[in-house]
């Protein structure tokens, strides 16, 4: 499938979309979005590219394979869970530092739970890479 | 060390003969672990003996009432003096009679697995633990009865003993549980002192019947006897050690335990007697008709398991003291004979009584161990055998309820030890020396000692009975039956009715031992006449439940997508509805909604969307019409203040659009595969019934009054304990973020299991 303005398109969409699931998986904890969404949008992002330029490209554009990808993802996912044990709270508490803050402000927040919403995130990428992709290939 | 000499096969044990490794001749060395424990176990004599009893105890799941708390009172050490000791010869036997076979690792491993898992049972006071290490022995067995796992025989032999015992131990695991509740403690020291609560209890013979088939099965009495026999496709060692002293004694070791809270009753006395007197004579007989020494032995194991039973079905002292006593006999010649029997296989190559013969001058050591076990084993003066058939006679007299039948049966039974004896120990060694594989020679110091000693034991405590008597057999009678006794052993009781019985029983255990020959062919020809016999019926059920699988397989899941979904959703539709009806939880009245034009705009653009959906003849209609439901549904989301859901179904929405668009071109047309009108009607009458289910469920959903304390909860804590403000995130990543990791967990191996799936099929397509 080649479409000269579906190609051209996708240049400018796909990098949007990706910049747009990190805005939507930052900001998850305050407004609408998160990991899951994010990461959906992510992935929604190359399987147009894939269906744009092929998955051949699509995949190399990704660099590493899906499946790798959520499995870091899960990994991430655990560590943040296992940080809580290791600060003798339960696991999967979350756990956050305030960095530079003062008097006005509480400073720049870091937490597990981010570090969390980033597993599921590659997770979710990396499982639904890995279904349209093999799906696609099989073809 | 004569390394030379390799074990003949039939138990494995010949594998790989020669390819010595390094640290096999430190094999021994593992028998230092049950000798240790038997010293142990030694040291706490005294104090058991003194009618104390210790305990011991862990905390493992307090919150259920599960502890790992050990109980070492006269039973218990009896058994754990035993397992250990007995463990320690075996051990040492086995790191010679195995050298060689490169999985001399795994067996010496696997038997201390095993002993340890033994000695946990007997020792356990909480019965949850006591369950734990009795599935601990099926399993460690399952290992060393199939241990010669190239051989198809120990395959299935080590399958039957695992399913069969493993059975048991449910029911077992069933009637502790029960048990446990009714009491109201699993500690089996609270247990045994509420017996008048239990006997008197409503629950008392179903908990009784599920604790009699853990204890059946694994003790190997009628109609649960043929695991054992088969079991001697395990190499000897272990037969001498699991299935003579000691895992099928783990039965017997329940029975005695739950003496004082259960026995007593019409269903105890009679259940215990007659399934044990059944089991005694039954495997007596089948004894003799075997020429394969083991086979021989094997049977007598499980005649000695029912005369046990049947005596722990009494109440009166003497009775239980003749029990504990022919335990004790039993384990110490039965182990010696087995270990012996291993000798002459290794030696010489068979073990088939009609080709062995005039063995004592090439094997006096041997022949000497042999003769003292089978001595004790027959009941002769003066080895602890003749105290303890004393003993069971005078038992069987005193059992008020059906002296006769106990006492005929335990002279029969022994009469007929008295010819197996004869036939395992005294043919093969006297008389004319016969042709064998090999030319026989004495067996080394590592392989005799353990008969030798076993066997000497049993001649040492037969002239000294007061050794044990007071240190064990009083203690143990003490634990059985719940109350302090007074137990005198003595070789000489005076001229009284046991001595006549015993009289009786050599005369005719000789009578039988003279003419066994014309028996035994007697007894094969009436085998071959049986219509069947317990293993066959063993492998009726088993390609039954094999028959039964394949068909529900068929049945249910015979590969067709349609059929699967129709299952699904018809399940779906039968079982919601019938609760919808039976729990009365339909939706009181239909009220006309308070809807916007908008909103109804909305409605009318998914009801749209399904009938295209339905009515389309193009799956790329199909599936963009379905698109348009759930878009539909994700504006509704949008509508009614839930946009993180709406987010996440529009994008769910796209990718599913994607996926199916993918995996469609793919398929067949939609006109191949329609089905005849009659299906289709039936489809939609499916969809239908779904459709209206699911409307019922949520109108009935929405009139259930909400509980908005889990909503409030999170609306106060959001922001001051997770810092953030959506709470649907925050629900999501941090209270419950362990629920999401497993969820994400899922999506994972869902994509991992559908590209192993895609690959394959790709892979087998392409060549």
């Amino acid at each position: 499938m080649s479409s000269l303005i579906l190609g051209a398109a996708t240049r400018l969409l796909v990098a949007l979309m990706l910049l747009f699931s990190i805005y939507m998986l930052l900001r998850g904890h305050n407004e609408p979005g998160g990991g899951f969404i994010g990461g959906l949008i992510a992935s929604i992002g190359f399987v147009l590219y894939a269906i744009a330029q092929g998955t051949e490209t699509a995949r190399r554009a990704l660099r590493l394979e899906p499946a790798t990808i959520a499995m870091a993802g899960l990994g991430i996912a655990l560590f943040s869970g296992l940080v809580a044990a290791l600060a003798g709270a339960e696991p999967f508490t979350g756990q956050w530092w305030f960095i530079g803050g003062d008097a006005e402000s509480k400073g720049l927040p870091l937490s597990t739970v981010l570090l969390f919403d980033i597993g599921v995130y590659l997770v979710v990428v990396g499982s639904v890479l890995t279904l349209v992709f093999t799906l696609e290939e099989s073809v | 060390m004569t390394a030379s000499v390799v074990p003949a096969d039939g138990d494995g044990s010949g594998v790989g003969r020669d390819r010595r490794r390094p640290g096999d001749g430190l094999a021994w060395l593992v028998a230092l672990l049950p000798a240790a424990l038997t010293l142990y176990f030694a040291t706490l004599l005294p104090a058991v003996a003194a009618g104390e009893s210790l305990r011991f105890a862990a905390a493992w799941v307090p919150s259920l009432g599960i502890g790992l708390t050990f109980l070492v009172d006269g039973l218990s050490l009896t058994f754990a003096l035993l397992i250990s000791g007995i463990g320690a010869f075996v051990t040492l036997y086995a790191s010679l009679y195995l050298a060689g076979n490169p999985q001399l690792g795994r067996f010496m491993l696997t038997l201390q697995l095993f002993m340890v898992a033994m000695l946990g049972l007997v020792l356990a006071d909480n019965v949850i633990t006591l369950f734990v290490f009795w599935e601990l022995t099926t399993l460690a067995s399952f290992f060393l009865v199939g241990f010669d796992h190239d051989s198809p025989k120990a395959r299935r032999a080590a399958l039957q003993a695992l399913l069969l015992t493993g059975a048991g131990g449910l029911a077992l695991l069933a009637g502790l549980i029960l048990l446990g509740s009714i009491a109201g403690s699993f500690e089996l020291t609270e247990i045994l002192t509420r017996g008048e609560l239990i006997r008197e209890h409503a629950l008392y013979l179903p908990i009784f019947i599920l604790l009699l088939l853990g204890a059946f099965t694994k003790s190997a009495q009628v109609p649960f006897h043929f695991w054992l026999p088969n079991a001697m496709a395990a190499p000897t060692p272990v037969s001498a050690y699991l299935h003579s002293a000691t895992m099928v004694k783990a039965g017997i070791y329940l029975l005695a335990r739950l003496h004082p809270a259960f026995s007593g009753t019409d269903a105890w006395i009679w259940s215990l007697t007659l399934f044990g007197a059944a089991t005694a004579l039954f495997a007596a007989v089948v004894a003799l008709r075997q020429t394969d020494l083991k086979m021989a032995l094997a049977y007598t194991t499980v005649m000695a398991l029912g005369t046990l039973t049947m005596f722990l079905g009494a109440e009166a002292t003497v009775a239980v003291a003749a029990a504990i006593t022919f335990l004790i006999v039993h384990s110490f010649y039965k182990a010696s004979l087995f270990l012996v029997v291993g000798i002459l296989d290794r030696q010489l190559g068979t073990r088939d009584v009609d080709h062995l013969g005039g063995l004592a001058r090439a094997m006096p050591i041997t022949t000497a161990a042999a003769a003292a076990a089978a001595f004790s084993m027959a009941g002769f003066p003066p080895f602890l055998g003749f105290i303890g058939k004393e003993l069971k006679y005078e038992g069987a007299l005193a059992i008020a309820s059906e002296p006769l039948l106990v006492a005929g049966a335990a002279v029969l039974a022994n009469a007929l030890m008295v010819a197996v004896a004869g036939i395992v120990a005294f043919r093969p060694f006297f008389g004319r020396a016969r042709a064998t594989p090999k030319t026989p020679s004495e067996a080394p110091l590592r392989l005799w000692i353990g008969p030798a000693v076993l066997a000497s034991l049993g001649l040492l405590f037969g002239l000294a009975p007061s050794l044990i008597a007071d240190s064990l057999v009083q203690p143990a009678v003490a634990a059985i039956l719940g109350r302090p006794e007074s137990i005198k052993l003595a070789l000489w009781h005076g001229i009284n009715l046991p001595l006549l019985l015993s009289l009786l029983t050599f005369a005719l255990g000789l009578a039988i031992y003279a003419g066994h020959g014309a028996l035994r062919r007697a007894l094969a020809t009436a085998e071959t006449r049986l219509p069947t016999n317990a293993d066959r019926a063993w492998d009726g059920l088993m390609d039954g439940i094999k028959r039964l699988a394949a068909w529900q397989t068929r049945l249910l899941q015979g590969g067709l997508l349609r059929r699967y979904l129709f299952t699904v959703f018809a399940s779906f539709a039968l079982l919601v509805g019938a609760t919808l009806l039976i729990t009365a939880a339909l939706p009181a009245a239909l009220t006309w909604p308070d809807l916007l034009f908008k909103h109804w705009v909305v409605v009318a653009l998914i009801a749209a969307g399904a009938v295209t959906t339905a009515r389309a003849r193009s799956r790329l209609v199909a599936v963009c019409a379905l698109g348009v439901v759930g878009v539909g549904i994700a504006m509704l989301f949008v509508m009614f203040g839930a946009p993180d859901v709406a987010i996440t179904q529009l994008l769910v929405e796209t990718l599913v659009v994607v996926l199916v668009a993918v995996a469609m071109l793919r398929l067949p047309g939609l006109e191949q595969g329609r089905r005849a009108a009659a299906g289709r009607h039936l489809d939609a009458l499916l969809a239908g019934s779904v459709g209206l289910v699911v409307a019922l469920l949520v109108l009935a959903v929405v009139e259930t009054p909400m509980d908005n304390r889990v909503t409030a909860y999170f609306e106060q804590t959001s922001v001051p304990e997770a810092f953030g403000r959506n709470i649907v995130n925050v629900i999501l990543v941090d209270f419950r973020a362990l629920d999401t990791f497993g969820e994400v967990a899922v999506v994972a191996v869902a994509a991992l299991g559908a590209y192993a799936l895609l690959r394959g099929t790709l892979r087998r397509r392409s060549p």
